[in-house]
């Protein structure tokens, strides 16, 4: 019986983390939105400033993947 | 053989049993020394290295074959990607960088291959890359610039009140980013990985199974994008800590 609420405490948790990665497809989003944009307004600025782009993107989306983490640890490993 | 998922056979497979890291002969437990599918799938990036840059530019021709154009490409990229980031001086630097972009590019690829095993979908690999790239700069910074490094957490264009408040900020980011800098090549490659099993067990029920096999070849491209995204971006942000050691100065 502990053992069943146990595992669904595990799997209510590991949905909830689950909404991060929502979160962070959100973030995504807005970088690339605005990255294009902006480089709508002034097309011959952003060849330079791809390399920004994927910075901003890889800093949303890292915390995206630590939502997915948690859900995994929650998943397999505790 | 060696980088056989257990994947075939059963309809109902566990998606994350792609990840098990298996001895090479038999069943033994795995030792420190012990030649593992991770072993043999980094030996083949390290050979796939040198056929690209030591058997495909051997030539050294003026008018490039296809396959020394792509390294050259390759090399020229990069080096554009130090030099453009870290200004002249961190040009020194450049055959760490782009060692690790080929290793992590080339494991990527290796990866793909169906049947094939990812070393950079696990945190042990990746975070040995993440945590030398900030020891090396972290040192490297001291090295250079003895206390003043220490400079990069103190803001002095902000107002004096909250530069205690954003240094502890910075200490922590500081001190966070190795754990990010490997979790989320791991975290993308193995999430990838994971998705397209998932997908593969869908295509085991009949009703589905059409869509789950369009599921699989869409995320399959999107795999391609992703593993060259995940090398550029590993070697990206090396390339800003690596700025940031160089000249700490806000």
């Amino acid at each position: 019986m502990e053992g069943d609420i146990a595992s669904m405490g595990q799997f209510i948790g590991a949905g909830l983390a689950a909404i991060g990665s929502g979160a962070a497809a959100i973030g995504v989003g807005h970088v690339a939105g605005n990255f294009l944009a902006g480089a709508l307004r002034n097309p011959s600025a952003a060849g330079g400033q791809t390399a920004t782009l994927f910075i901003g993107l890889a800093f949303a989306e890292a915390l995206g993947i630590f939502a997915f983490l948690v859900a995994l640890l929650l998943m397999f490993a505790v | 053989m060696a980088g056989e998922a257990q994947s075939e056979g059963g309809l109902v497979f566990h998606p994350m049993d792609q990840f098990i890291v298996k001895p090479l002969f038999g069943h033994g437990p795995v030792e420190w020394y012990t030649p593992t599918n991770v072993t043999l799938w980094m030996g083949l990036a390290v050979l796939c290295t040198i056929a690209l840059f030591v058997l495909g530019t051997r030539g050294r021709a003026v008018i490039p074959s296809r396959v020394q154009s792509v390294a050259e490409l390759a090399y020229g990229f990069i080096y554009k990607m130090v030099e453009d980031i870290c200004g002249h001086d961190g040009v020194k630097y450049f055959p760490k960088i782009f060692t690790l972009f080929v290793f992590i590019i080339f494991t990527n690829y290796l990866g793909l291959l169906p049947m094939s095993f990812t070393p950079t979908s696990h945190i042990a690999v990746t975070a040995v890359l993440g945590f030398g790239v900030f020891f090396a700069v972290t040192l490297l910074g001291f090295y250079k610039h003895g206390a003043h490094f220490l400079g990069l957490f103190w803001m002095s264009d902000a107002p004096l009140i909250l530069r205690p408040i954003i240094a502890v900020i910075e200490v922590i980011s500081y001190f966070v980013r190795p754990v990010s800098h490997s979790i989320r090549l791991a975290g993308n490659i193995m999430a990838g990985h994971a998705v397209i099993k998932v997908f593969a067990g869908f295509a085991a029920i009949a009703a589905i199974s059409p869509v789950s096999i369009l599921a699989i070849v869409a995320i399959y491209g999107l795999e391609v994008l992703v593993a060259f995204i995940q090398a550029y971006v590993f070697t990206i942000l090396t390339c800003v800590y690596l700025k940031d050691a160089l000249h700490p100065g806000h």
